[in-house]
């Protein structure tokens, strides 16, 4: 190490010298490092999860178009849409198809907890709006009163949602209804929920008669194959004269959401500041022991200064510092980072891990921090007078 | 000695402090030191002999009056001009100020490597020679705080002299070694030195080394009182 860094600085590695020089300093700072490190890829990965658990039911949909309520921010929020502006959007040439979404959450009392289900209740006849994949049990549906569940649902066992077949239902109470479960898909838990349920719009009008079949919940319509998306949304939009609802794409609905969900709910907000605050952290630690490090080898520093060594090779020495502490407190913080968002995934089922993509983030922000920690601290350099020596 | 002295120094006059609390620390010095020549300079604590050798160490700035340090006018010279000149001396202080974390060859190296430029290769050899000449080949891979006092001292004079340094500026190099180290460390400057004709500029209140001075220069209260041709 010693000599390799000899080579690239062309010098004595001084630096890496004067850290490794008090070793147990050294560890500390490197722990540090990787605790910075660890905060930062534990809210990451937080807010990844938050992402694509909420992206993920947008996924259910085969659809190109959805509208909702004004107040709609989310899949489960909001008010509703009446069917009437789905006929109107029907008579769209580009329009080929349209179907309501019931979304409503119903909680299974387990006892011990709740599970609550982010429950999505569609037209037997209009499956098709379903994604291809999500269920080849669609068609039990049919039968009143029957559900398809989500088996990777939180706080739902998996040797209990294994044995759910046809012939083996699992039958519960919800919504003071006895819903019968009958075949299972891959969901998974949200933020909203502990996972999902697929039912009849028959369903699920009975487990909520406060609803309408007039008034669905969201609205999703599709285009003629090569229809211009763009041109029939603003089409749309001027068509239909309630200027309250949100027209837009499957997808920019399921941004908007996540948008929502990072800038306007506390969670997302709570996420987003826990990043700012492991950064913060990162940045007090470097500064910390590189600023006490300055401070600790002032006079070595005068001397190399009386010797005639200029500004630059002390900035050098310092940001060689910083440099190190942050490459060799990366592979830790990497490691433990892992470990911790791999338990945390299991425990909450949220789609929490360590992709290459945030690992290389950090990596890089660790080591542009470290450098900038180690700039502030150079500061310090100038109480280093040689005139003081003598 | 006709050759232009390393050190010419005319009307010297300086002043800590500023408006009333400004008080003058040095009259009127005129000092020159001649190529090769050996100098110690004395007085009691407080009289400014520190004072004039951080002056030709480029390490203060000169206020009033001409230092000629090499040929260069010091008197309004840059902060860069300044490290330059330094990379050219060699200081020896009262403590050793090594780096704990280097060894005693990568102190050493330190003063070879001053100069941008030089290869790795050759400073680590200079340092090496340079230990051999102060007596501690056999201690080069040591870290400091593995070092006695004295050899602390001699590896501090190894730094200051593997540059070839054209003055060598000492601030009471003997004033933490017993009797025998510090007899050891002034002969060693002084054998040194005149091998390689360098100047060497001495300050001290340590008797023992007077007889060792080709000239002996004493300073009280900022003034020069004997020993000045």
């Amino acid at each position: 190490m010693s000599k390799l860094l000899q080579r690239l600085f062309g010098r004595l590695p001084i630096g890496w010298l004067q850290l490794t020089h008090k070793r147990g300093r050294f560890a500390a700072a490197l722990a540090g490092v990787a605790f910075a490190n660890v905060l930062v890829f534990v809210q990451l990965g937080i807010m990844n999860a938050m992402a694509s658990a909420t992206l993920r039911p947008y996924a259910f949909f085969d659809a190109d178009i959805m509208i909702s309520a004004g107040d709609a921010n989310a899949l489960n929020e909001g008010g509703n849409v009446a069917r009437q502006w789905m006929l109107q959007a029907l008579a769209d040439p580009d329009v080929i198809d349209g179907t309501g979404l019931f979304v409503g959450t119903a909680p299974w009392d387990r006892g011990e907890r709740d599970v609550s289900f982010s429950t999505i209740g569609i037209d037997p006849s209009r499956f098709d709006f379903l994604s291809d994949g999500l269920s080849p049990d669609l068609d039990l549906l049919q039968v009143k009163d029957t559900a398809i569940l989500d088996r990777l649902a939180r706080g739902l066992p998996r040797d209990e949602t294994a044995s759910i077949r046809p012939q083996t239902p699992l039958r519960f109470e919800t919504q003071d209804r006895t819903i019968t479960a009958v075949a299972t898909f891959a969901g998974g838990g949200g933020f909203g929920g502990d996972g999902y349920m697929l039912v009849s719009d028959q369903t699920f009008l009975a487990m909520f008669p406060a609803r309408r079949s007039s008034a669905p919940d969201h609205i999703l319509l599709r285009l003629r194959p090569g229809a211009d998306l763009d041109a029939t949304l603003r089409r749309l939009r001027a068509q239909i004269s309630d200027h309250s609802l949100r027209i837009r794409s499957l997808s920019d609905a399921g941004a908007e959401d996540l948008r929502y969900q990072q800038t306007r709910r506390p969670t997302g907000i709570i996420f987003g500041f826990g990043v700012l605050i492991g950064v913060l952290v990162g940045l007090v630690i470097v500064y910390q022991v590189l600023s006490a490090d300055v401070a600790d080898h002032l006079r070595e520093y005068a001397t190399f200064k009386a010797m005639g060594y200029g500004p630059r090779f002390f900035m050098g020495i310092v940001v060689e510092e910083a440099l190190v502490l942050g490459l060799l407190g990366f592979v830790p913080g990497l490691i433990a980072g892992t470990a911790i968002l791999t338990l945390m995934g299991k425990m909450t089922t949220l789609p929490l891990a360590m992709t290459p993509s945030m690992a290389g983030m950090v990596f890089v922000g660790t080591v542009l921090f470290s450098a900038l920690s180690g700039i502030f601290a150079t500061r310090r350099l100038t109480a280093a007078d040689p005139a003081d020596l003598f | 000695m006709t050759s232009e002295p390393v050190v010419h120094m005319q009307g010297l006059n300086h002043w800590f402090g500023s408006d009333d609390a400004r008080k003058q620390a040095l009259f009127d010095i005129n000092l020159s030191l001649p190529r090769g020549s050996f100098t110690v300079l004395m007085g009691p604590s407080g009289s400014g002999k520190t004072t004039v050798l951080t002056l030709i160490g480029c390490l203060r700035a000169v206020q009033e009056g001409s230092v000629q340090l090499l040929g260069h006018e010091l008197n309004g010279a840059s902060p860069a001009q300044l490290t330059a000149l330094r990379q050219r001396l060699g200081f020896i202080f009262q403590a050793h100020n090594l780096h704990e974390s280097l060894t005693a060859l990568q102190n050493v190296m330190m003063g070879a490597q001053v100069r941008a430029g030089v290869p790795d290769a050759l400073a680590r050899r200079a340092a090496a020679r340079a230990l051999e000449l102060v007596g501690l080949s056999d201690r080069v891979e040591y870290l400091p705080a593995n070092l006695s006092g004295g050899q602390k001292q001699r590896v501090a004079v190894a730094r200051a002299l593997v540059g070839n340094p054209a003055l060598v500026l000492a601030d009471e190099p003997t004033a933490a070694l017993d009797k025998d180290s510090a007899a050891d460390v002034v002969d060693l400057l002084k054998r040194l030195g005149a091998e390689r004709d360098t100047t060497t500029l001495l300050v001290t209140h340590d008797n023992r080394i007077l007889d060792r001075a080709d000239r002996v220069l004493t300073l009280e209260d900022g003034r020069i009182v004997s020993g000045n041709d």
